[in-house]
């Protein structure tokens, strides 16, 4: 039987979180009314013309020097025409030829341990077109279709890939890989569902004793990484089949079906348009100079895998720890404040990847949405190792944070979890066990050393659970010791 | 003849109260009204807002707050100039009934000034054409013979301010649009260098080559409404950050010991003789001013033209995408989207516009760019270094003829689209190097006058009024009746 080899390139388009347009001053806010965050100037009237966003393009060079990107000292912008009733203009302005970041990479790390090594061709800038409102389920079965030019002209960045990536699993990766990059550096909210993040697949396959790549397919509408694993999977065996069979693949454009779980041709390479490309001739060339591709690497934070590094060499994290926090920026931002007030890096982990994660994970929400503050929980923290409040009070009182916020140490006392360490006032309670179980007490005289755990707990029931446990069970042994 | 004053004559008149802003724009309703019939000038008149607008001017000079020397001066736009709320149609019928909801830089930067708009002006439709015969509204004819035209395409506003139905007016320039007109009609014309005026609001043809350029009676009065509207405008990318003028102050230069070129590329048979004598004549008066006149050579000015129409054609193509039916302007009924599009642009643009939006795509089209546009944009830039040359070497401005012939006959040209392209030689590498560029009128030949051309080197705008206004003839006016 014949192998076959799979090869994929991945597009993705990213939308940038700018406060406003890339050429006007409209707000980019998803979710107004229809048509009212436009003016003549995203709307295309009559003698507009289009004013660079200055924030954009640091935006997408931020995301170009996250990726490993050359950055273009000299770029611009070309016209892309197409007629469609969301693109005002009746063009897109994009970049052509001269794109604003080129050559970059992921280094992606595979199951084996081994690194695969995905080239990103180029990052360009372009505007994002409006959408159609249909009356029917498509444009072709609508009686009207409404146009909502709302997110006519938000900025996006497209990352198109080299096709270095060979397996769907590969591919998810490198999709989740590159969205974790851009939320870290703060591009864009990624999100793939609300459509801030879209990928387009490129995929060939060819018999492993091929040099040539097989003819390429490409594939659209994949709205979750689910769907690109999916859609490959399928795309896959669908060409292998059809070679194997000794039929060839069509060069052509397919849609991904989410709910046959198949794609299907939506138009083929004769119908490609013929778009056109020539210069914008309303907007000059963008030129970053070295001081400025300084003060946007300046402001570049921390990306996942030295953020992984340092959790991991730094403060001693092991690697499964550390991934699971890096994995959502929330979670390791607040690992970083609760750090800097208390030093203990494995501690605050656990209660991040432990407690913290079920509470997330019950009320379906991100760390950065709930009123839990990061001092008041180094401040639990501190209580608990000095043990002036025990482990399960704690608990209660990080619920308590984690729903209502509050201070700590008012929710102690409210609850009156303060931890008795008096030495004192232990030593009553112990003798009061000691003179009521008698029994226990004779029985760990004889031997039986078990007895001083059913003590301890009677003690700290006397307490109703506020004794220092630590030192309740060092008087009974003092007491049981010296009286024998 | 209040009517006849320019807009120094007409701010002095103002200053010493000799008579009101309203008084001056009712005066020149009332020649619109009697003449326009006959020459179709305007494609809208605001006589409400005018007179409106003259009474607010008014009532600021009697507190002594009047803005500028052209507060209270009628004027009028080209209608390819975007005025909120006023019908802006481009002279087709595609925009027809279309009113933008903000106005253009250059406008509203007069209307700052206090300036008074008359209306709106015919013109080619989108500007494309030599004749202001593609328009949708009708032909202007020519104030000085009626049976020709006013040239193209800022015709309306050029044959406007020949009879004295306007001050001054704004054109545009993508080709020659301003400068032919000027020469066909007698007034004075500037296209101003690329950048030097806000695009903002102006309704494109061919975005790298247009420019909006002043029609007016005399120098004086393009360079004084020219310092008005110039500068830098936050809404337009590719306005220029240079210092604005002074330009009427420049008319008063000496031109002693100026360097100026006689363009030899220019002065051939094509040239009707009379303008070739007229130009002669210039010279010589020049030279008599002290002035050192030399024959200069731009040896690729023969490739100007393709150029042009590849260039210009192109960027139409792209523009004039946006007309579609779906948001504004004109809407087809058909039965499905694509076929609604088809309709809508099949009824809503004419011949001319229809012929350079497909010059232009197969321009762009892929198989055909490199060989077309990319080697144009080589083109452009060996006609860019050809004038950079010559002003390098220490030219100031060249003087050239503005078109071949004087004003030709209605319909003359209309099924002969490559001699009317032809009308553009002289002015279309102006263009192509974004250099500025005035016509002045000399004189006349057999009733029809004769402007000739200036050209200055980058954002020289100052040596071409100080030529201008020494070259400049007495005003010819149109006998009328």
């Amino acid at each position: 039987m014949t192998e076959y080899l799979t090869t994929i390139g991945l597009e993705f388009h990213a939308e940038l979180k700018t406060k406003t347009k890339i050429f006007c001053s409209c707000p980019t806010d998803a979710g107004g009314e229809p048509n009212t965050h436009v003016c003549p100037v995203c709307l295309g009237l009559p003698g507009v013309l289009p004013v660079l966003n200055r924030h954009a393009v640091e935006l997408a060079v931020m995301a170009g020097l996250a990726l490993n990107c050359q950055i273009a000292e000299y770029s611009k912008f070309d016209r892309k025409n197409y007629f469609y009733p969301d693109l005002p203009k009746g063009y897109q302005v994009t970049q052509y030829p001269m794109p604003i970041c080129h050559d970059g990479y992921i280094d992606l790390p595979l199951a084996d341990g081994a690194v695969r090594h995905v080239r990103i061709n180029r990052i360009h800038l372009e505007e994002d077109a409006g959408k159609l409102v249909h009356s029917g389920e498509h444009i072709q079965d609508s009686h009207y279709s409404l146009p909502d030019y709302n997110r006519a002209a938000v900025p996006l960045i497209e990352i198109v890939t080299e096709p270095d990536i060979t397996s769907a699993e590969e591919a998810r990766n490198f999709g989740e890989s590159l969205r974790l990059i851009l939320l870290y550096a703060g591009v864009s909210d990624v999100r793939m569902e609300q459509g801030s993040l879209r990928c387009d697949v490129n995929i060939s396959v060819r018999p492993a004793d091929s040099a040539a790549l097989g003819v390429k397919v490409e594939i659209k509408n994949l709205n979750s990484f689910r769907s690109v694993y999916r859609a490959i999977q399928y795309e896959e065996q669908r060409q292998r089949e059809l070679l194997a069979g000794g039929g060839s693949v069509v060069q052509e454009t397919r849609l991904w079906d989410e709910a046959s779980g198949e794609t299907r041709a939506m138009r083929s390479k004769e119908d490609a348009h013929d778009y056109r490309y020539f210069p914008e001739p309303d907007l000059v060339p963008v030129v970053i100079d070295a001081a400025w591709l300084a003060e946007i690497a300046e402001k570049l934070p921390e990306l996942p895998a030295a953020r992984q590094q340092r959790f991991e060499s730094e403060l001693g994290l092991s690697h499964y720890d550390a991934g699971q926090l890096v994995i959502s920026p929330p979670l390791a931002r607040f690992f970083d404040a609760v750090y800097t007030l208390f030093p203990e890096a494995k501690t605050v982990a656990n209660w991040l990847l432990g407690d913290i994660s079920r509470l997330l994970n019950e009320s379906d929400a991100e760390l950065d949405a709930v009123p839990l503050d990061a001092s008041e929980f180094a401040y639990l923290l501190s209580e608990v190792k000095k043990g002036a409040i025990n482990q399960a009070s704690a608990k209660t009182v990080l619920e308590e944070m984690f729903r209502q916020g509050g201070k700590a140490a008012e929710i102690i006392a409210a609850h009156g979890f303060a931890q008795i360490s008096d030495s004192g006032a232990l030593q009553a309670q112990v003798e009061q066990v000691l003179i009521a179980n008698a029994q226990p007490v004779a029985d760990y005289r004889a031997g039986k050393k078990a007895a001083l755990g059913f003590l301890v707990g009677q003690v700290m029931k006397q307490t109703r659970g506020q004794a220092n446990p630590a030192m309740v069970r060092e008087l009974l042994e003092k007491a049981l010791e010296s009286e024998n | 003849m209040i009517t006849e004053l320019t807009v120094k004559q007409m701010a002095a008149a103002l200053a010493a109260g000799e008579f009101s802003a309203e008084e001056a724009v009712a005066a020149h309703l009332q020649r619109i009204e009697t003449l326009d019939a006959k020459l179709n000038a305007y494609i809208t008149v605001t006589a409400e807002q005018a007179l409106a607008a003259a009474r607010a001017s008014d009532a600021r000079r009697a507190r002594g707050e009047n803005l500028s020397p052209l507060d209270g001066v009628p004027m009028a736009l080209k209608d390819i100039i975007c005025t909120d709320g006023v019908a802006t149609t481009c002279a087709s019928r595609m925009l027809e009934h279309y009113l933008p909801p903000y106005n253009a830089t250059c406008w509203q930067r007069l209307a700052d000034a206090g300036a008074v708009l008359l209306g709106k002006l015919n013109m080619d439709e989108f500007a494309m054409g030599s004749s202001t015969e593609t328009s949708a509204f009708g032909v202007t004819r020519n104030p000085h013979d009626r049976e020709r035209v006013p040239g193209g395409s800022s015709g309306g506003s050029a044959a406007a301010v020949a009879a004295d139905m306007a001050v001054y007016a704004l054109g545009t320039d993508t080709g020659g649009s301003v400068r032919q007109p000027a020469h066909f009609c007698g007034v004075v014309g500037i296209k101003p260098t690329y950048g030097r005026i806000s695009r903002f609001g102006v309704v494109p043809y061919a975005s790298s080559l247009d420019q909006v350029g002043i029609l007016a009676k005399d120098c004086w009065d393009a360079a004084a409404v020219l310092e008005t509207i110039a500068g830098q405008d936050k809404m337009d990318s590719t306005s220029a950050p240079a210092a604005v003028g002074p330009y009427a102050a420049a008319c008063a230069e000496d031109i002693r010991g100026l360097r100026i070129g006689l363009v030899k590329e220019f002065i051939s048979d094509a040239i009707a003789p009379p303008i070739r004598q007229a130009l002669q004549a210039a010279a010589e008066k020049l030279a008599g001013l002290g002035a050192e006149v030399e024959e200069v050579s731009l040896p690729h000015s023969s490739y100007a033209l393709p150029a042009y129409y590849i260039l210009a054609t192109a960027e139409a193509s792209s523009n004039l995408a946006r007309y579609d039916g779906v948001r504004y302007g004109l809407r087809a009924e058909a039965d499905n989207l694509h076929e609604m599009i088809v309709a809508t642009r099949s009824l809503g643009f004419g011949a001319e516009v229809k012929r350079r939006i497909m010059l232009g795509t197969y321009a762009l089209s892929s198989g055909y760019y490199d060989a077309y546009y990319n080697k144009t944009l080589q083109v452009r830039t060996l006609i860019k270094q050809d004038y950079d040359e010559v002003f390098q070497a220490g030219f100031s401005c060249l003087l050239t003829p503005t078109a071949p012939t004087t004003a030709f006959r209605l319909g003359e040209l209309c099924d002969d689209p490559l001699t009317m392209y032809m009308q553009d030689i002289c002015t279309v590498p102006v263009n192509l190097a974004g250099l500025p560029a005035l016509v002045v009128p000399v004189g006349q030949q057999e009733g029809l006058p004769i402007g000739l051309q200036l050209i200055g080197c980058s954002f020289g705008e100052e040596a071409l009024f100080a030529v201008g206004t020494k070259l400049e003839c007495a005003r010819i006016r149109p006998a009328l009746a």
